[in-house]
């Protein structure tokens, strides 16, 4: 039972009062982030993760990660109020919540889904408790090569279960690696792609990636679908929260399923987005009042919610334990390790014990707090979305700039700032997928070192990724998930060949 | 007549147009990357690959997917839009203005360029009166200075008037 010592360590470290003022005011700003259209989880955290640099990495992470915990609860919000998800992975509760808030019980859908998010949040920090030590322990025995065959299994479950078309999935992919590689070479020393510019030396900072695509990119896709907010009344008050949280045990089996998808797809990264559509499908098949959904059903409020929120807690467990995030502001979360000095990965269990405690049991608190603060702030939060665009555009851009600049204190990153996003609004546009770009970027590095590492150790052999038995079926796995489509097309070909026959 | 007008409005640039041309510039990136590449070296040197090794297939890679994606793109539904050209004029009334802030900040700082770029944009887009545009363009940005110059002490770029009004 060292874990349950080590996460009563955690609590003490998480409770200190500045923590918790750092958790609060995390949250607050996070609710905020995914209420606002163009500021998301990702760019969010990117935008003040400089802002953190001069605190202890403990209270940063506390700070960031409740952030993020925020912004899960915050996207609710619009989608219920406003039919606006302020987040891709509120999309699916946009189909029963609004129609809810169109028919008044605006309060029923909200309670349901913020503690649908919590329980979803709560099922996924349970699992990352007693499963991260134990992945962690077992990654400590990985090499270069076995650790490459992890970043490439993440990879190709981008390319295989991915919405958007798979060669579009690895151009964005690939072309985050390009980037990546610009600058200075990690093991050599050499410089490299610079193209004898000053600038390119440092290369390409992922946040300055991430604000731009996610951030500058949105509200140019906001813009051009001629934004406005016409919402129900948001109202919420004990007695609903009440009646709601009694009706709310009967679909323990949608919550528990959504909870497993969740955990599952945010572990592999497929991320939050996929999860809740996939939860909400299953459900409406399985439900006995499927036929109802997306006409204002609680049950298809509650089976996206949780499986967002658990799929986005979830995404912590492979970066914590193995260096791997599994969604986009995973990988921001990580890039402020590695600027906090961390080295993320299977290390961080034994050097950082109480960075990593302390982390785990903020999540517990966060999510507690969050439902608190958003529960009796709801009417504040939607206040904030009426005001009109024309307002809120310039301030978000103003932020966004700022965010840019204080990566580097250097103007010429706020320029790329708005190259990436003009780059982002165009590719989203395209159905090219923006997740696996930074997350290229973010890895790429660590993915090259470890594949010339492994290659030297073989003298650049490949057959060194399918030299032992761990290796080879962490492999096969990413073999598998990138092939994933062909194989589900084959086996439904099959399937249909032999109801034919 | 009225429908001619209609039409008008909503032309714009083909989404099979805009996936193609993605597509190429995808592969002009490759190509860049690539010849960067071989430039810095993509065999095998005393400490194993040269630091082009990797890059280089990356390039590679990134140019069979532009090639399948821009045949794909080129067979995509006909008639469909990218975006029609009131969007595009929308998109780009918050482009341009925003490069201009972007081009300007070095000289004058953020605080008076972030000031004026809200004020243009709630004029232009919301057409409110100059006392809310005045107090929101001058608040927030004195609202961040509070925050970052005072508070978390990050220095953001100023420009001369703050430096005649002694920071």
């Amino acid at each position: 039972m060292e874990e349950l010592t080590n996460l009563f360590h955690g609590f003490a470290v998480a409770l200190q009062p500045f923590n918790i003022g750092v958790m609060l005011l995390g949250i607050v700003l996070g609710v905020l982030i995914g209420v606002l259209p163009g500021l998301g989880g990702a760019n969010g955290v990117a935008i003040l993760l400089p802002l953190t640099f001069s605190m202890s990495p403990t209270s940063a992470i506390i700070m960031l990660s409740c952030i993020y915990w925020g912004a899960l609860f915050g996207g609710a919000i619009t989608s219920i109020l406003f039919n606006i998800p302020g987040e891709p992975w509120s999309v699916a509760t946009t189909f029963d919540g609004h129609p809810m808030a169109q028919q008044g019980k605006a309060g029923e859908a909200l309670t349901a889904a913020f503690t649908s998010s919590f329980v979803g949040a709560l099922f996924a920090v349970i699992m990352i408790t007693l499963v991260a030590p134990l992945v962690a322990a077992f990654a400590l025995k990985f090499g270069p090569a076995e650790q490459f065959s992890v970043y490439f299994l993440a990879f190709c479950s981008f390319v295989g279960m991915s919405k958007e078309p798979p060669f579009k999935t690895i151009a964005a992919m690939f072309i985050g690696f390009a980037l990546a590689a610009v600058g200075l070479d990690q093991v050599t020393g050499q410089l490299r792609l610079t193209f004898g510019s000053e600038t390119l030396l440092t290369g390409f900072d992922f946040l300055i990636a991430v604000i731009g695509l996610f951030g500058i990119g949105e509200i140019l896709l906001s813009i051009e679908e001629g934004l406005q907010f016409k919402g129900g009344k948001a109202g919420i008050n004990a007695k609903v929260v009440w009646q709601t949280w009694k009706e709310l045990p009967r679909y323990w089996m949608t919550s528990l399923r959504s909870c497993v998808i969740g955990c599952w797809m945010g572990i592999s990264p497929a991320g939050a987005t996929p999860a809740s559509f996939m939860s909400y499908g299953i459900a409406k098949r399985i439900s006995k009042r499927g036929f109802n959904f997306g006409k204002g059903e609680i049950e298809g409020v509650v089976a996206p919610e949780t499986a967002a929120h658990a799929a986005g807690t979830a995404a912590l467990l492979p970066m914590l334990s193995l260096g791997v995030p599994g969604s986009p502001t995973a990988a921001v979360l990580l890039g402020g390790l590695l600027i906090w000095g961390l080295q993320p990965g299977p290390l961080l269990f034994i050097e950082q014990k109480e960075f990593v405690w302390g982390l785990i049991a903020s999540m517990y608190l966060g999510n507690i707090f969050g439902l608190l603060v958003v529960l009796t702030c709801v009417p504040l939060f939607a206040a904030i979305l009426r005001i009109p665009f024309s307002i809120i555009a310039p301030v978000i851009l103003v932020i966004c700039a700022i965010g840019a600049y204080t990566v580097h204190n250097s103007t010429f990153d706020v320029v790329m700032m708005l190259v990436f996003g003009v780059l982002g609004y165009i590719l989203k546009k395209c159905d090219y997928p923006l997740a696996p770009m930074v997350l290229a970027i973010v890895l790429g590095d660590k993915a090259e070192e470890n594949f010339r590492q492994s290659l030297l150790a073989s003298q650049g052999s490949l057959g060194i990724f399918w030299s032992n038995g761990l290796v080879g079926s962490i492999m096969a796995l990413g073999l598998f998930a990138l092939f994933w489509p062909l194989i589900q097309d084959g086996l439904a070909r099959f399937r249909a060949a032999r109801t034919v026959s | 007549m009225s429908n001619d007008l209609h039409d008008a409005a909503r032309a714009g640039p083909s989404q099979r147009g805009a996936e193609a041309g993605v597509a190429i510039g995808t592969a002009v990136f490759a190509l860049v990357i690539i010849g960067g590449s071989i430039k810095a070296g993509i065999g095998w040197g005393d400490e194993g690959p040269k630091a082009g090794f990797f890059p280089f297939y990356v390039g590679i890679a990134i140019l069979i997917a532009s090639a399948v994606n821009f045949f794909h793109g080129l067979a995509g539904p006909r008639g469909e839009r990218f975006a029609d050209w009131g969007q595009l004029r929308q998109v780009l009334s918050i482009v341009v203005p925003t490069a201009v802030y972007v081009a300007v900040m070095p000289w004058i700082g953020i605080y008076v360029s972030s000031a004026l770029l809200i004020a243009f944009f709630m004029k232009r887009l919301g057409d409110y009166g100059w006392p809310l545009i005045g107090s929101i363009a001058v608040g927030m940005p004195l609202g961040t200075f509070m925050v970052f110059e005072r508070w978390f002490l990050v220095p953001l770029p100023k420009g001369p008037v703050e430096y005649w009004l002694g920071f």
